[in-house]
């Protein structure tokens, strides 16, 4: 646990009633205590991934880059863009972008504006769970400041204090076509080898960690979940 | 023939069936894709889709069984190819198949799955767990219509060997199991819709329901090892239909057409009908195709 003081508290006060310690009964007949949050979950943090060989992790960053797997997951109203963004009009399968319906097989975590406390409870548990090397892509001015939520008192105002964003794309909200710029500028960006979202998290953990802390109040999950 | 050059050209059959596995299988989208008004993907990304998922930095496990579910289904996918005969009158392409291959292919059809359903087993997730008891009924149905099919030709052809069935055909179309033999074939081709999991079919990774079944809890390398089995199983899959009903092939161009037509098959109907649920998927694998096997096997006797 990382930070202690605030857990112990908050866990007993929100704690979901799955995960609460109890006696089960095994198949073979005998009681044993199951504590779902240390039993179910892996308690090791993240480490950093340092890329090896430069000429080989150049060819794997280009085959990273023409194929990005975006997981659907929408968070807020710029969601209503992706369903153009893969279908006839704009298609963006032609340049290796896919949806993906799980965070296990995704690469990128497309924040579609606002973001709400609730949400970012989510966006959290499963940012964690995605596969480095993993980028996230934030949309629309509510993730750069606020925008037009910036004194609302539930949504956050600058994503990159809770998750790593590697491709901002200004709007509100922007258009597909200003989406597909912005994976082109991802593309770019992974190329040079400089999307490195992953490890970035992983180093500065704990100052990650006590910002999302501070947001979310109801604390009631394990601090990693992957 | 020396067993080192065998191997080789069984490498040099694999390589071959499993880049014509992943070409169909961005064909197979790029038809999708084109029907419903696109363009698709460009035709060599699922190799960078297998580079990437191999190249990925993280892989988190849930267990034993987690790592063994992909090693299985990769065994079976590549235990059924090894025993297959792909080039009829080719010492060098017969692989490893002798006198009673059709059996151990039977066989190993089921084998994989099994695995599967272990290892996703393991992965924890519920929609793992609803494709897994899906795809099991499911393909148990399956393999009703599909065995008597393939006991029918055992007793028209007096043979368990595929290369022999193979050699049974030749000379000329008509003496294809698709005309000596019509009522084996139709339960076979019906029970084969089932067996690629198109659309009709498509229960276990049911898209848009319980995305995307099984391998929900599989990333990186499991799920690329994964995805070259998919690849190397639906060609080798079209070419035993091929050799039981279709004539086999005498070279790997005629492999290549009739595997494609014969995988095609199963998606073009896919384009047209929406998915069954499972009890009416059961149900209909249990009456027509069922009722074809039973007839194909009355004539032979």
């Amino acid at each position: 646990m990382i930070n202690e003081n605030n857990n112990s508290e908050n866990l007993n006060k929100f704690l979901h009633k799955e995960n609460e310690i109890r006696n089960v009964e095994t198949p073979d007949g005998s009681i044993i205590q199951v504590d779902p949050l240390n039993d179910y979950f892996c308690t090791d943090r993240p480490e950093v991934k340092e890329p090896k060989n430069k000429v080989i992790e150049k060819f794997l960053n280009w085959a990273r880059a023409e194929s990005l797997w975006v997981l659907g997951f929408g968070t807020g109203c710029g969601s209503i863009e992706i369903p153009p963004l893969v279908t006839p009009r704009f298609d963006a399968y032609r340049f290796g972008v896919q949806m993906r319906p799980t965070p296990r097989q995704s690469n990128v975590f497309i924040i579609s504006g606002y973001l709400a406390v609730k949400t970012l409870k989510r966006v959290i548990r499963t940012y964690e769970q995605m596969q480095g090397p993993k980028y996230v892509l934030a949309l629309g001015s509510c993730t750069i400041n606020g925008g037009m939520y910036w004194d609302s008192y539930n949504t956050i105002n600058r994503l990159d204090h809770y998750i790593p964003v590697d491709v901002y794309v200004a709007g509100c909200m922007p258009r597909p076509e200003a989406l597909l710029a912005g994976f082109n500028k991802l593309k770019e960006r992974i190329k040079d080898g400089r999307a490195e979202g992953a490890n970035e998290y992983a180093e500065k953990f704990d100052w990650y960690k006590s910002n999302q802390k501070k947001i979310v109040k109801d604390w009631n999950m394990p601090d990693y979940n992957w | 023939m020396d067993i080192v050059i065998r191997l080789l050209y069984v490498f040099l059959g694999l390589f071959i069936v499993l880049n014509w596995g992943l070409l169909m299988s961005a064909i197979m989208r790029k038809i999708g894709a084109r029907v419903a008004g696109r363009y698709g993907i460009p035709y060599y990304q699922p190799w960078i889709d297998l580079i990437k998922l191999y190249s990925l930095r993280d892989s988190i496990t849930h267990g034993v069984m987690f790592y063994l579910g992909p090693v299985f289904r990769v065994s079976g996918g590549v235990g059924i190819f090894l025993f297959m005969p792909l080039i009829f009158g080719s010492s060098y392409f017969s692989n490893f198949s002798f006198a009673g291959d059709l059996v151990l292919i039977m066989y190993f059809q089921f084998f994989g799955m099994l695995g599967m359903a272990l290892g996703a087993g393991e992965g924890g997730h519920p929609y793992s767990a609803i494709g897994i008891s899906r795809g099991l009924s499911q393909f148990t149905t399956i393999e009703v219509p599909m065995t008597l099919a393939v006991i029918s030709i055992a007793v028209q052809y007096h043979t368990l060997s595929i290369s022999e069935i193979v050699a049974a055909q030749q000379g000329g179309i008509m003496n294809w199991t698709l005309f000596t033999n019509p009522f084996a074939t139709a339960a076979a081709m019906l029970s084969l819709l089932g067996a690629f999991g198109h659309s009709p079919f498509n229960l276990v990774k049911a898209p848009n329901e319980i995305p995307i079944g099984p391998p929900t809890e599989y990333h990186s390398a499991f799920l690329g090892v994964l995805r070259t089995n998919a690849a190397i199983l639906h060609v080798i899959e079209a070419v035993l239909f091929m050799n039981l009903f279709f004539g086999g092939a005498g070279n790997w161009f005629e492999l290549i057409i009739k595997s494609f037509f014969i995988y095609f098959w199963s998606v073009f109907v896919g384009v047209v009908f929406p998915r069954f649920r499972i009890e009416q998927s059961v149900q209909w694998f249990l009456k027509i195709p069922l009722l074809f096997g039973v007839i194909a096997i009355i004539i032979f006797m």
